[in-house]
């Protein structure tokens, strides 16, 4: 016994020496990242401290993340929840092969059914809405401009479906690039401003989130250079951004096939290293402004423009239908003008790409099952052509009337209305609103709208661009409301001048046909008031911007006392409105 | 234990606490600025583009700034057989280098561009890698910026500082010396020419070709230390080893200079102007043969002198007498032999 004492004695003195030599040599010759990595030694408190809150992060990041498995067992990818009532991000290309709609595992351990809500098939982006619970885990969203090369990041996902169990996977990396362009992959995808990670993203990550250190997502991983590699990670993999993301967000929510943004015109760079027009569309807005062949176009959306990649990166973050500033150079002169942005694809275009031509069968229509009583969220899905899901369409068309409504409702004056008021010259303006036609009286002249012949052609009073027709449609769609006015829909949310100059607010937008004449009203996001409209009369022609301003009460109803509008030289007009009459007689 | 062994151990372990005290500062510091590396090295990279295009034969490479005055060091490539071969700074501006040397054995090579003030790795300061350091690896891979755009950084640690001679036959690649294998996905198309770093910016090594391993299809990720091309890319800078120029070769041409014919050997067809001087044919007891040439060795020095095309062996045999004895240095199957010759053995 007592020797067996002794000889564990000499023992625990050899292993204290032996350990006391690791030690020392491992100062010696392997450097700190060596200790660090040793169990047996006490990290510093500090670094202990910071790998904890990694650790932690990255456990609180995840439980927003989704692994998405189409209906049937048919493909599957990743997805992120964005808002706690269940909305998701995932990639286009995902929800492709899943339908209409789909089982999302969280980390909760729950399976949840989703539905399909709005797509980008050009920006490989996807909307999807989880459902059965009212409050979901959802990701904190970062500014993505504020990621710089070098930052720590890290993806969350399903690679190779991998999450059987539920439990997403995590890869850490660090932001190998910012503002990156990837050419158009096969027909539709391309991915610009996007951010590029070594953090591994597989096949399945697709649609998953990047978050940067903080636990906070910044971007949608979605692609990835593989080449002559295969199909796995060879440390180059890209998300898309965020704040390109955002810029979306309310075109999805509404249901949409959303198209990207065009200039309709090209760019290259010229040997003296800038970049100018090298085509344009006569139809374009760019063209209609004054934009010409080999003009040089000095800024983009508020961004300088250096390289011909730059500038498909930013124009590649905007949706249809949005309104930026441009800045052009020609002789050394430098000209500011706002153009309203085509689409890349016609409407139609982009729905046969989606939705197959009319003779195919739709890819994203529900499949007979579905169909069936069986699902119980089937009311969730409504088909109709050009649209991911109507049914979410009529629920953002609904909601942003009805808090307009909240501002007083104008369908119990739907007969003429008076307006009076004085123009910008100081002379008296009156304008009568009403079904039978529409008239206006400015500096002396009067004007009146046909309503039997062709609206298009009457652009009045002169130099306006059709302001009066602009107001007649204004006051038909206010007393009519949407559903009896024709065809309105829900068209997503942008950035609109206000009447104040250089002043600008994000509002929703509903956009209105009559005939081929087009309207879209502006509801401010932040109280739901009509802050403008535009009137396109025809495609291929400038638009009548008009901005409403300096709302008062009258009675239980909020009414606007400015009216502006941008004239056909770019100038600012605008009359200030003294009262406004509903004559009840004159019906 | 007696009272020195005791009085070693406690201060054995003071010397630990103080250094892990120091270390920890150190290594914060380091996490927090997890930037530097980007900051330092991001402004010394070059996008390179030059001939190539054909099916896996991209036409673009990376590289580095190593002096104020325009010399880039890059991956001596297929690339760089270009007349015209585009360096763009990372200020987007862009220029013409030219070639000015390379090493056949490192892979490296030396382009010179007109521009001056540039910031610049200083390959006077040598700096080492050791395995598990943490890296980064900044390369314009899959050509992905263009113009004033940052090219690619990536992460990762040295997994092993080895030959990759122990592996010869799998991974096809002249050198012999030590290489920082990389756990980072680093030698991608585009890539071979970037910058190794640590965390603070220090060059490291060179991003290599891309190798992969024969039999099972991996892909090497691995940087050549900066130690073992520094003094060649210097010989380089200097002089002392650059391409056959009219200049170089303005030297005494002898009555009776050297021919191919004289030694008994012949090139494959020069069928472009840039044909490499790949050995067709040996004459039985010739020079050349008893010197042990071999058909589809191929010639890359004479005497020397770097002998990228046919014509520059032609150019460098005819400054040798037909009487001299000289040095041929060939490839072959990857391994480079010096071989000397004489005429009348």
């Amino acid at each position: 016994m007592e020797q067996r004492i002794t000889k564990s004695r000499s023992c625990l003195r050899n292993a204290t020496s032996t350990i006391a030599f690791v030690v020392l040599f491992a100062l010696v010759g392997f450097g700190h990242d060596w200790l660090a990595g040793q169990q047996t030694l006490d990290l510093p408190a500090q670094l202990e401290q910071r790998e904890e809150n990694r650790v932690r992060l990255i456990r609180e990041a995840m439980q927003a993340c989704v692994c998405i498995f189409g209906d049937g067992g048919q493909g599957g990818g990743s997805g992120v929840v964005v808002s706690k009532d269940g909305y998701a991000l995932t990639n286009y290309h995902v929800v492709q092969s899943c339908g209409s709609f789909m089982k999302c595992s969280m980390p909760d351990g729950v399976l949840y059914d989703a539905v399909i809500v709005g797509i980008d098939p050009t920006g490989d982006v996807a909307l999807i809405k989880l459902l059965g619970k009212d409050s979901f885990p959802a990701a904190k969203i970062a500014d993505s401009d504020t990621v710089q090369q070098g930052d720590a990041c890290f993806a969350v996902g399903n690679p190779f479906l991998l999450a059987t169990d539920f439990q997403p996977s995590v890869s850490w990396g660090i932001v190998s690039g910012t503002h990156r362009y990837q050419y158009p992959s096969g027909t539709l995808l391309e991915y610009t401003d996007c951010i590029q990670t070594d953090a591994a993203i597989n096949p399945g990550n697709s649609g998953g989130a990047l978050f940067n250190e903080n636990g906070e997502l910044i971007g949608i991983n979605g692609r990835g250079s593989f080449e002559k590699r295969g199909r796995v990670n060879v440390g180059v993999g890209y998300a898309i951004s965020m704040n390109q993301i955002n810029l979306f967000y309310d075109f999805l929510l509404s249901g949409q096939i959303v198209d990207h943004a065009t200039m309709g015109a090209t760019v290259e760079t010229n040997t003296d290293g800038h970049v100018v027009v090298s085509n344009i569309l006569e139809s374009s807005e760019a063209f209609q402004n004054g934009i010409r062949y080999n003009d040089r176009i000095v800024a983009f959306a508020n961004r300088k423009i250096t390289s011909v990649n730059q500038f498909k990166n930013i124009l590649g973050i905007y949706p249809k239908g949005y309104r930026v500033p441009i800045v052009y150079e020609r002789d050394g002169e430098k000209k500011v003008v706002r153009v309203r942005l085509d689409g890349v694809h016609g409407v139609q275009e982009l729905t046969d790409l989606v939705q197959g031509s009319k003779q195919t069968k739709p890819v994203l229509a529900p499949t007979k099952n579905e169909a069936k009583d069986e699902n119980p969220y089937a009311e969730l899905y409504a088909f109709r052509r050009g649209y991911a899901n109507y049914q979410f369409n009529v629920g953002m068309r609904r909601a942003t009337w009805s808090y307009f409504l909240e501002h007083g409702d104008f369908t119990k004056n739907h007969w003429t209305w008076r307006l009076k008021g004085v123009s910008g010259q100081g002379q008296p303006v009156e304008i009568a609103l009403s079904d039978d036609g529409s008239g206006i009286k400015i500096d002396n002249q009067a004007f009146v709208l046909d309503l039997k012949e062709d609206l298009a052609t009457q652009l009045v009073p002169a130099d306006s661009r059709g302001l009066l027709l602009a107001l007649h449609l204004w006051r038909k769609i206010l007393t009519l409301g949407p559903e009896k006015f024709g065809d309105v829909r829900y068209f997503g949310s942008i950035e609109v001048q206000r009447a104040k100059p250089g002043a600008s607010e994000q509002a929703h937008v509903l956009e209105a046909t009559e005939g081929v004449v087009k309207i879209r009203l502006f509801f401010s996001k932040s109280d739901y008031r009509l802050i403008g409209m535009e009137m396109t009369p025809d495609a291929g022609t400038l638009s009548c911007e008009i901005s409403f301003g300096d709302y008062r009460h009258d009675k239980d109803l909020l009414v606007p006392s400015s009216i502006g509008w941008i004239d056909s030289n770019g100038a600012a007009q605008a009359i200030q409105l003294k009262t406004i009459e509903f004559l009840k007689e004159a019906k | 234990m007696t009272r020195s062994t005791l009085r070693k151990v406690v201060c054995g372990y003071l010397a630990i606490c103080l250094y892990i005290v120091v270390a920890d500062a150190i290594a914060i510091q380091q996490i927090q600025s997890s930037n530097t590396a980007t900051r330092t090295a991001g402004p010394r990279m070059v996008k390179i583009v030059g001939s190539g295009g054909l099916k896996g034969l991209e036409p673009y490479q990376s590289g580095f700034t190593i002096s104020e005055d325009g010399y880039i060091l890059t991956a001596w490539s297929y690339v760089l057989d270009a007349d015209n071969v585009s360096v763009t700074l990372d200020d987007g501006q862009e220029f013409v280098g030219k070639l000015r040397g390379y090493d056949p054995l490192t892979e490296i090579a030396v382009l010179k561009i007109e521009a001056r003030g540039l910031d610049f790795f200083d390959l006077g300061r040598i700096d080492r890698a050791k395995t598990g350091q943490t890296v980064y690896a900044f390369s314009n891979l899959f050509n992905i910026a263009a113009g004033d755009e940052a090219v690619s950084v990536q992460k990762g640690v040295v997994a092993a500082v080895s030959k990759l001679q122990a592996r010869r036959g799998a991974y096809d690649v002249p050198y012999t010396g030590d290489v920082y294998v990389v756990d980072a996905m680093t030698n991608n198309p585009g890539a071979a020419g970037g910058a190794l770093t640590d965390r603070t910016g220090a060059l490291l090594g060179v991003l290599g070709k891309e190798v992969r391993d024969r039999r099972n299809n991996t892909w090497l990720n691995y940087a050549i230390p900066i130690e073992a091309i520094a003094s060649s890319v210097d010989d380089i800078v200097t002089g002392k080893k650059v391409i056959a120029s009219p200049k170089a070769t303005d030297r005494v041409v002898p009555r009776e200079p050297m021919t191919l014919e004289l030694l008994g050997f012949k090139l494959v067809p020069s069928i472009v102007g840039r044909t490499p001087p790949f050995v067709d044919s040996v004459a039985r007891d010739s020079a050349a043969a008893l010197a042990g040439l071999q058909p589809d060795d191929l010639i890359v020095e004479i005497n020397g002198q770097l002998t990228p095309t046919q014509s520059d062996v032609f150019k460098w045999l005819k400054v040798i007498d037909r009487d001299a004895e000289f040095t041929l240095t060939i490839d072959r199957k990857n391994k480079f032999e010096k071989l000397q010759l004489k005429l009348g053995q």
